[in-house]
């Protein structure tokens, strides 16, 4: 399956999704020295983003989130790639100042956890 | 795809001929352009960077800055928020070697870039005071609001990096707060309580914040408000939940330009005493007090200075003065300083309870700021807000009660 979206940073990144319905606050939500998800009763709890297509609707939370991704991509702990239904500031700033392939404007029920995807520029290809 | 208007200059920048801090830059807030909807982007007249304290950066953070200081220059006033220590006396304040090493590296970076090494979060009372109108790039969530509301500039809260983009560039794409047609009170506040002491602003900033959540109030039934009352205002109803903007009838600019809103919140004096209840922790031992959240106004160290007179801080009690270097220069020439250190009080320059790496220093806080007890809480401390006369009981007697 082919989906099209809109660019937020621009790139290539291929891996297996892991997708949740619920926003991300990077500062405080995820810990950038193992790259696991620490919110507490989130989704995604305990779940490690490393390398993962990490597959969400929004980001939240506090503007440091954008610092706390680059110290993910610095620490290697960052996700290969961000897919979003609404790309907001936080998550938009984190993704570009880090170098993270991201896109948003994408039907993210259409990506479950486990599929392969490959995320080209404006394009997101999906493997069941 | 990129949808706004580049001018061409914009876009060799964002081609990379302008070097890699204006490419980045661009790049930052191209993306925010364009996911917010914004035809091109304007010029700022001054820009306010957070992310400062090394406790929030890191050394991802620290690379970052060093890599935007290669090359990135500011062409606009850009003013610096908070570290996480007193840059001149960080010993004092009991910060450790290895963090202050880091924290200059940070301070290193931001001043290479041509940035004012102010470290306060009140740039509007050290010389970056914008003009009613003027659009700006400021992070630093009380600044904007006050900026916003009490002076009627013009920014969207940024963030470090964007407000750094901003300060590169000079400009900031024109979107949310810039534009007139977002800047529309849509929820009225009526204010039927009498406001006697400073932290009754934090108190109704609280209020307000958690009843408009994300909506612009236009208050009404403020009868006066002053300086230090609406700085405070300011911290706590952003902290709390509103936008970075309200109107408050008779006191804000543009006020006078607005209808009432149709939904109407009542404040009485029950819903500011259960923000007192619902912020204060049932706490007695008071191991630290901090005045200057925001950081303290010249009238504020006054105060301080006033109530602490031959008086002596409790040895069990560490107590802050945090303001801006410019304001203790004038406490200092007026003999403030010399009071407040010989009753065992310490000023705390260019950092803050809020950003300062205060985990596990301390058990108890008692302010005079809303903000700062909800920062303190993240520091795993108990709070207490209170008047200025109690937070002094509180240092000198080491306990609340």
């Amino acid at each position: 399956m082919e989906l099209k979206g809109r660019i937020i940073s621009k790139g290539v990144a291929e891996g297996e999704a892991l997708t949740t319905s619920q926003p991300i606050s990077f500062y405080g939500g995820v810990d950038p020295d193992t790259g696991v998800v620490i919110e507490k009763g989130h989704e995604l709890e305990g779940k490690k983003v490393k390398d993962k297509m990490l597959v969400f609707p929004n980001g939240k939370g506090s503007t440091v989130g954008s610092y706390t991704l680059y110290r993910m991509k610095k620490n290697d702990t960052a996700p290969a790639g961000i897919i979003n239904e609404e790309c907001e500031t936080v998550v938009a700033v984190g993704a570009i100042i880090s170098e993270i392939p991201c896109i948003d404007k994408i039907d993210i029920s259409k990506i479950e956890t486990g599929d392969i995807v490959r995320l080209e520029d404006d394009t997101v290809r999906i493997r069941k | 795809m990129i949808l706004m208007y580049l001018t061409k200059e914009e876009e060799r920048m964002l081609d990379g001929e302008e070097g890699y801090a204006a490419k980045k830059s661009m790049e930052i807030l191209v993306a925010l352009g364009d996911i917010y909807g914004a035809e091109k982007l304007i010029s700022v007249g001054s820009v306010q960077v957070a992310g400062v304290s090394y406790h929030n950066l890191g050394d991802a953070g620290l690379e970052f800055l060093n890599e935007l200081a290669r090359d990135g220059k500011v062409k606009v006033l850009t003013t610096l928020n908070p570290a996480g220590m007193d840059l001149e006396d960080w010993k004092k304040l009991g910060i450790s070697e290895e963090f202050a090493e880091k924290q200059n590296l940070v301070i290193d970076a931001f001043r290479k870039m041509g940035i004012i090494i102010s470290c306060t979060c009140t740039p509007y009372l050290i010389g970056s005071l914008p003009t009613y109108g003027e659009h700006i790039a400021w992070s630093e969530s009380s600044a904007v609001t006050f900026a916003n509301s009490v002076i009627g500039a013009k920014t969207n809260r940024e963030g470090g990096p964007s407000a750094l983009a901003a300060a590169f560039v000079g400009e900031t794409p024109s979107y949310g707060l810039h534009l007139e047609e977002n800047r529309v009170p849509d929820a009225h506040v009526d204010v039927r309580t009498n406001l006697k002491k400073l932290s009754d602003w934090g108190a109704l900033g609280y209020c307000i914040g958690k009843k408009v959540g994300n909506k612009i109030p236009y208050i009404t039934g403020v009868k006066d408000a002053g300086l230090d009352e609406l700085k405070s205002f300011c911290a706590s109803v952003v902290t709390y939940g509103s936008k970075p903007l309200f109107f408050m009838k008779g006191i804000t600019p543009g006020s006078e330009k607005h209808q009432l809103p149709k939904e109407k919140i009542i404040i009485k004096d029950r819903d500011i005493k259960e923000a007192y209840e619902s912020i204060n922790d049932d706490v007695d031992a008071i191991d630290f007090v901090c005045i200057g959240c925001p950081h303290c106004s010249i009238k504020e160290v006054a105060e301080v200075a006033r109530l602490l007179k031959n008086r002596r801080v409790s040895s069990k009690t560490e107590f802050w003065v945090a303001t801006s270097r410019l304001v203790k220069q004038l406490a200092d020439k007026r003999g403030y300083t010399e009071i407040i250190e010989n009753a065992g009080g310490k000023f705390a320059c260019d950092t803050c309870m809020a950003v300062a790496p205060l985990k596990g220093r301390f058990r108890s806080v008692a302010t005079t700021s809303a903000k700062g007890c909800y920062y303190s809480r993240h520091n795993d401390m108990k709070t207490k807000l209170g008047s200025l006369e109690e937070c002094i009981e509180a240092a000198v007697r080491g306990k609340w009660s």
